[in-house]
C-alpha cells in the first residue's frame, strides 16, 4: 500500500496503523511477520516497532497494567490480549464514500460480469458503515460506454474467452474506418470512457479502442496471442504521452473555442484577455487538428507552425469550393 | 518525536476506551504515560493541557468518537470517555468474489482525490479480517480521475452540508463571475465533475461543471447549514445539463464513398450518387451549432445540401477559418 501523496508519515498515520495492527492479528489468530508488514506497506522492522510499542502500552491509574500481551517470536504474530482495541475503527465518510461511489460507479459499467457480488458488497458495506454512508449519496458516477450492444458482447465475450477480435474502428481524426484483428487485453475506463486495450495485430503494438468508436466486432475462431512483450499502459499517466518527437502546435482560442482546453491535454495554457486563450499541444499527428480548426472557424485559430496553418486554409478553401 | 506522540495517543484511546465512566481530564493525565507529570505548577499545567486540546482534537479528526459529559448531575468536572460501541466497525464478512468486487474498487480512486480515503477503508477492513483481493478480474480496470482543482473542496462542502462561492467563467463568456451556491451532490459525468445546488443569487437549482471554476473554492456558511430537498436529484440534473435535446431535424448531406463513417453511423437514409464516388445521406440532428462546426471539420468530403440555414451555418464556418 502506497500513501495518498507521498509525504513523510505523521503520528496520525502511525496511529491509525497500531489500532489497525491489532484487530488485523486478532481475526486472523496467527499472522506471519512477513504477511502482516506486507498487508500495511511497512518493512518488518517498523512492524517490530509498532508491535514493542503496543506491547509497551501501560496505564497507571488506579493500578498499573498493560492492556495488550502479544508475541511475535520465530516470525509469528499471535495476540493474546487485545483488551478494548480488539476491532478496528469504524469507516470514517470519506473512508466509506470512497469506496461505495466506487462499488456503485462499477455497477454501471459494462462488462462488469457479475453484478451480485456488487450489490452484496455495497450492501453489507452500507450496513457496516452505517450513518458514515449517507453523504456517499450524493456523489453519482454516471459512464455511458456509447458502444453497441452488439459490440460490448462481443468484446466482453472475447476477454472471457481470451479469443481474437476482429474489429472495424472509426479513426475520427482521419474520418477513417480502419479494419484490424485484436488480441484482447483488458477493458479500461478512463476519463469517463470505456476502452479495450489490446495487442493491434496490424500496428504490431498495444492499441486503446475506445468502445463507442468500434463500428463493428467479430469473434474470430483463434485463441487471443497476446504477445509477452506486450505491457498494458499505465492509465494513472493519462491516456495521452507526448514525445520528444511530437510536433508541438499552438492555436489562439476565442472565448467560444475555450472548450478545446478542457477536451485535448495542453502543455501549457494562457490567458489573453476578453475569454481568450493561447494553448500549446504537442502531437505526431496533425491530421485531427486540421479537422479540429475546421470545426472551430472563427473562434480557433492554428498559429504555429506556419505550415499546418496554410493546410488548414487550403482544406477550407477546397470546401468552400463545393458551395461555390 | 512523532514516535512518541503516536505511543501516548494509542494510550489514549485504549485509557478511555477502558473506562465506562466518563474520565475527567486530571485522571486521564495520571493514567496516561507521555503526559506532562502534575508537579503543582503552573508551567506544567499549562503543557498538559495544550497537549491534551491537541491529542483530543487529533482523535476526532480521525473519527474516533470521543463523548464528553459527567457522570452524575453533582458532578461539575467535565469528562471523557470512548464508547466502544461506537467505536467498532460493526461485524462484516465478504465472500471471496465479495472480496475481489472491493479490491477492485479500492482502486478505483488511484492517485485521485480520495485514494488515501479508499486506503484507508481497505486497511480496516482487512483489520476486521477481510482478504481483499488485489488481483482478481484481470480483464478490467476502471479508474475514476479528479484532476479538477474544486474537487476536495467541494466534496467537502456536499460531505459537511456547508455553502460556498467562487469564480465560475460560464461557457462562452468572457470573464469568470462569482457564484454563490449551497452545495447538494457533486456528480461525474463522462470523465468530468460537476457540482448542483441551489444558486443563493438566482434562488434556482444550477449546475457548475468544476474545470471552469477559477481559483479556490471558499466556504461561506456553517457545517451543517445546507438542506437538500427531498427528492433533489443530482444525477437527473447533471444529466439534463448536459444532454443534447432529442433529434429533431434532418440533415441531407452529399459524403464522398469511404468518408465520414462517423456521420454515416447515425443516417436514417443512405443512397449512393448521384455523382459517382459520392453517396446521398440524411442524418437527424439538433443541435445546429454544434453540428455547423461538426461538419466542417469533414472539409471537402462532406457538402451539406439542405436544410438551408444549416448549409449557410457551414458555409459561415469555413469563411470564418479564412478570417
Amino acid at each position: 500500500m502506497t500513501p495518498a501523496a507521498s509525504r513523510p508519515p505523521t503520528a496520525t498515520d502511525r496511529l491509525q496503523r497500531l489500532l489497525a495492527l491489532v484487530p488485523y492479528v486478532v481475526s486472523r489468530k496467527v499472522v506471519s511477520m512477513t504477511e502482516a508488514a506486507s498487508a500495511f506497506g511497512v518493512t518488518e522492522e517498523q512492524l517490530v516497532d509498532d508491535l514493542n510499542m503496543l506491547w509497551c502500552v501501560e496505564l497507571r491509574s488506579p493500578d498499573p497494567y498493560c492492556p495488550i500481551d502479544l508475541s511475535y517470536e520465530g516470525g509469528e504474530i499471535v495476540v493474546s490480549e487485545a483488551e478494548s482495541i480488539e476491532r478496528p475503527l469504524r469507516l470514517g465518510v470519506d473512508e466509506a464514500s470512497a469506496l461505495l461511489v466506487a462499488l456503485r460507479m462499477l455497477a454501471e459499467l459494462p462488462g462488469m460480469g457479475d453484478r451480485s457480488a456488487l450489490g452484496r458488497t455495497i450492501a453489507k458495506l452500507e450496513a457496516a458503515a452505517g450513518t458514515a454512508a449517507g453523504p456517499s449519496a450524493q456523489v453519482a458516477v454516471q459512464v455511458d460506454s456509447g458502444a453497441e450492444r452488439e459490440v460490448l458482447g462481443q468484446v466482453t465475450q472475447a476477454l472471457a474467452e481470451a479469443r481474437r477480435l476482429h474489429l472495424s474502428y472509426y479513426v475520427p481524426g482521419r474520418d477513417e474506418a480502419t479494419e484490424r484483428d485484436v488480441d484482447p487485453m483488458r477493458l479500461v475506463m478512463v476519463e469517463g470512457r470505456s476502452y479495450l486495450e489490446g495487442w493491434c495485430r496490424r500496428a504490431e503494438a498495444v492499441r486503446l479502442f475506445r468502445l463507442d468508436r468500434i463500428l463493428a466486432a467479430s469473434l474470430l475462431d483463434l485463441a487471443a496471442q497476446v504477445p509477452p512483450e506486450a505491457r498494458p499502459r499505465d492509465v494513472d499517466q493519462g491516456l495521452f504521452r507526448p514525445s520528444a518527437s511530437d510536433i508541438q502546435i499552438e492555436l489562439e482560442l476565442a472565448s467560444g473555442g475555450r472548450w478545446v482546453a478542457e477536451y485535448y491535454p495542453c502543455e501549457e495554457v494562457e490567458e489573453l484577455g476578453d475569454g481568450r486563450l493561447r494553448v500549446s499541444l504537442r502531437t505526431p499527428d496533425t491530421q485531427w487538428v486540421r479537422r479540429l480548426a475546421l470545426r472551430l472557424g472563427e473562434d480557433g485559430r492554428v498559429t504555429a507552425p506556419a505550415e499546418l496553418a496554410g493546410q488548414v486554409r487550403e482544406d477550407a478553401q477546397s470546401a468552400l469550393a463545393h458551395y461555390s | 518525536m512523532s514516535s512518541r506522540r503516536a505511543e501516548r495517543l494509542v494510550n489514549l484511546v485504549i485509557c478511555l476506551l477502558s473506562t465506562r465512566q466518563y474520565l475527567p481530564a486530571s485522571r486521564i493525565r495520571q493514567a496516561v504515560p507521555g503526559y506532562e507529570p502534575d508537579d503543582g505548577s503552573p508551567k506544567a499545567d499549562e503543557a498538559f493541557k495544550r497537549m491534551f486540546e491537541r491529542d483530543k482534537a487529533e482523535l476526532r479528526e480521525l473519527g474516533i468518537p470521543l463523548e464528553t459529559g459527567a457522570n452524575s448531575a453533582q458532578d461539575d468536572e467535565a469528562g471523557y470517555r470512548i464508547s466502544r460501541q461506537a467505536y467498532m466497525l460493526p461485524d462484516i464478512r465478504l465472500e471471496p468474489d465479495e472480496a475481489a468486487v472491493l479490491g477492485l474498487a479500492a482502486r478505483v480512486w488511484r492517485r485521485a482525490e480520495l485514494s488515501g480515503a479508499a486506503e484507508g477503508a481497505l486497511l480496516k477492513l482487512r483489520a476486521a479480517g477481510i482478504e481483499a483481493q488485489d488481483t482478481l478480474q484481470p480483464g478490467i480496470e476502471p479508474r475514476l480521475q479528479t484532476g479538477e482543482a474544486a474537487f476536495g473542496a467541494l466534496w467537502q462542502a456536499v460531505r459537511d452540508r456547508r455553502a460556498v462561492t467562487f469564480a465560475y467563467r460560464g461557457a462562452g463568456r468572457a470573464e469568470a463571475q462569482q457564484r454563490r451556491l449551497e452545495p447538494w451532490g457533486v456528480v461525474n459525468r463522462n470523465g468530468r465533475w460537476y457540482v448542483v445546488g441551489q444558486d443563493i443569487d438566482r434562488g434556482e437549482q444550477r449546475v457548475f461543471r468544476l474545470g471552469r471554476i477559477e481559483g479556490p473554492v471558499s466556504f461561506t456558511g456553517p457545517a451543517g447549514a445546507v438542506q437538500v430537498p427531498v427528492g433533489a436529484d443530482v444525477r437527473a440534473a447533471v444529466r439534463k445539463w448536459d444532454f443534447d435535446s432529442p433529434p429533431q431535424r434532418t440533415g441531407v448531406l452529399r459524403v464522398r464513398a469511404g468518408a465520414g463513417s462517423g456521420l454515416r453511423r447515425h443516417a436514417v437514409r443512405t443512397e449512393p450518387g448521384p455523382e459517382p464516388g459520392w453517396d446521398t445521406i440524411a442524418v437527424p440532428y439538433s443541435d445546429s451549432d454544434w453540428w455547423s462546426g461538426h461538419l466542417a471539420s469533414f472539409g471537402a468530403d462532406v457538402i451539406v445540401l439542405e436544410p438551408a440555414d444549416l448549409r449557410e451555418a457551414v458555409i459561415g464556418h469555413l469563411k470564418g477559418v479564412l478570417a
